[in-house]
């Protein structure tokens, strides 16, 4: 059909311009740095900036499939995995300015600094737990796992409680910001609380079912 | 320009002159760095002062043995890199609204066991001190750190002119309470007003300082006008800002850090590498102006003040009394 066809340029033109949308904070950040423009606090500005992001692309992967639900139309969804693969692109760049900057990719200082701050062992959990979601992103892979792709991937909800409760840690009195982003992910959570429900029953209660 | 005036620069100092003389220059390309930043909503919609801080010169203050030998931190990042709750939680807030305190004129009440009980207005005080330039370390609980360049006077010669009583056993200071002024006390962020205080040696110590000023100049707003306390071996929070009231006491004063999460900040917050907060180490600390790919400096015991300040804690458990 020539509606189809059409829209299948559609989609190449707007997926790239989405696509370049999501790079639009690295590319303000990489400015930034390259220009000596972080501020007082370089690598602290740097910390929160690529963080920051790494949250709101969670966030954004997340409101997709409730979207999906609310318009009634598969748009949202095909989406998804750009936006989590962005995730998973912020989150490494916040790791790298922890890896180089602030720990100048020194192994004494990670093992005295770990151990120390929660925060940190939260939030590399966190990433390592990102990792093999990035890994099975394909379609190739989405086929191959199946039914465990999704169940694997359902990881991304306690990824997402991790990241938040990072913040919270690391925040020094003034929680209103882990707060907004804590309150966004508690809707997001609420969509699925079918899935949770799941999740949280025992399988003995399932399998009487 | 008078800031040349001061008598007998030693060669090494001779760069923070410099600097401070680039910096000036620097200040209205920081301003348009905020706007870049966001922290200019204000600013963008004509509500920032265009007078901008302090400003006025102090001429007449010596140079102190208890210097550092270092470079001071850039002055638009110590004038725009502030930990004042009392402006707003962000590091950029107190230089976008500190311009709403009044400082002028400003009186301190002290109180409590002292022989001279009373209120005082400010350039009364003053008048009484041989003000000091103080180049010091400035250590913060959130592991950063900065070289200021104070001017102030030896809280120990304040105390003494005070006539302190045997029943004074500590100091407890006060920050203006006016959230007309110090718009950041409309949120419940700390218990208002701000108090701190000192063990009475600790504050008789030479190095504590009343500072009035930085780099030459009156206190900017921000940094704690127009009388500010400065315990350079302690971590930031204690040197409380823009005191209104000394009292001297028997008993340990409430301390509002202390107050707002009891296991994670002390009375007595000495910098101490091997004593980690609760939630983050305190071992290294992040050199506030340093290029970005610089390592970050290892933190010292007593912020590198040992030598004058270590005795003071003998026989402590420091990981008890952090």
């Amino acid at each position: 059909m020539v509606r189809k066809k059409l829209s299948r340029i559609q989609w190449g033109v707007i997926k790239t311009a989405v696509f370049i949308l999501c790079l639009l904070p690295f590319m303000a950040i990489s400015w930034d740095a390259v220009n000596n423009l972080l501020g007082p606090d370089p690598i602290q500005t740097l910390h929160f900036r690529t963080g920051d992001w790494t949250l709101r692309f969670l966030l954004i992967t997340l409101t997709m499939s409730p979207l999906q639900r609310l318009l009634k139309t598969p748009i949202p969804i095909r989406f998804r995995r750009m936006f989590g693969l962005f995730t998973f692109f912020y989150a490494s760049t916040h790791m790298m300015v922890w890896l180089v900057l602030d720990q100048s990719l020194s192994l004494d200082n990670m093992l005295q600094d770990i151990p120390e701050s929660p925060y940190i062992i939260l939030g590399l959990t966190a990433y390592s737990l990102l990792i093999p979601l990035a890994i099975t992103s394909t379609t190739g892979m989405m086929r191959r796992l199946g039914r465990r792709w999704t169940v694997l991937h359902r990881t991304v909800y306690l990824i997402a409680v991790f990241g938040v409760i990072h913040f919270f840690w690391l925040t020094k009195l003034d929680y209103q910001e882990p707060l907004i982003y804590s309150l966004i992910l508690g809707v997001l959570l609420a969509f699925r609380w079918r899935i949770l429900k799941a999740i949280f029953t025992p399988k003995s209660a399932i399998s009487k079912t | 320009m008078a800031r040349k005036k001061i008598p007998a620069i030693k060669e090494n100092e001779v760069t923070p002159l410099q600097l401070f003389n680039n910096s000036r220059s620097l200040i209205s390309a920081s301003r348009r760095q905020f706007l870049a930043q966001g922290a200019g909503l204000l600013l963008a919609s004509g509500l920032m002062p265009t007078s901008g801080w302090a400003g006025n010169k102090i001429t007449d203050y010596k140079r102190s043995s208890l210097s550092l030998n270092e470079t001071p931190t850039p002055y638009e990042y110590v004038t725009t890199y502030n930990n004042f709750y009392e402006f707003g939680t962000s590091k950029g807030d107190p230089a976008v609204n500190a311009h709403l305190l009044k400082t002028k004129p400003w009186s301190v009440t002290i109180e409590g066991e002292v022989g001279k009980p009373g209120v005082y207005d400010l350039e009364d005080i003053l008048k009484r001190q041989q003000l000091e330039e103080r180049i010091y370390r400035l250590r913060c609980v959130e592991a950063w750190s900065m070289v200021v360049p104070w001017i102030g006077f030896s809280l120990a010669d304040l105390i003494k002119q005070m006539e302190p009583t045997s029943k004074a056993k500590y100091v407890e200071f006060t920050t203006l309470y006016d959230p007309e002024q110090m718009p950041g006390q409309k949120r419940r962020t700390l218990k208002w007003p701000y108090t701190e205080g000192l063990r009475i040696d600790e504050a008789m110590n030479p190095l504590t300082l009343m500072a009035t000023g930085l780099y030459g100049e009156e206190m900017p707003n921000q940094n704690g006008a127009p009388l500010r306390l400065i315990v350079p071996w302690k971590y930031g929070f204690k040197s409380i800002k823009s005191i209104v009231k000394i009292r001297l006491t028997e008993q340990m004063p409430k301390t509002s850090w202390n107050e707002s999460a009891r296991h994670e900040y002390g009375f007595y917050a000495n910098v101490n590498p091997s004593v980690s907060h609760p939630r983050w180490s305190q071992s290294r600390e992040r050199v506030i102006g340093a290029p970005l790919f610089t390592p970050k400096r290892d933190t010292e015991m007593f912020n590198g003040y040992g030598e004058q300040v270590a005795e003071l804690y003998k026989g402590m458990n420091l990981r008890r009394f952090f």
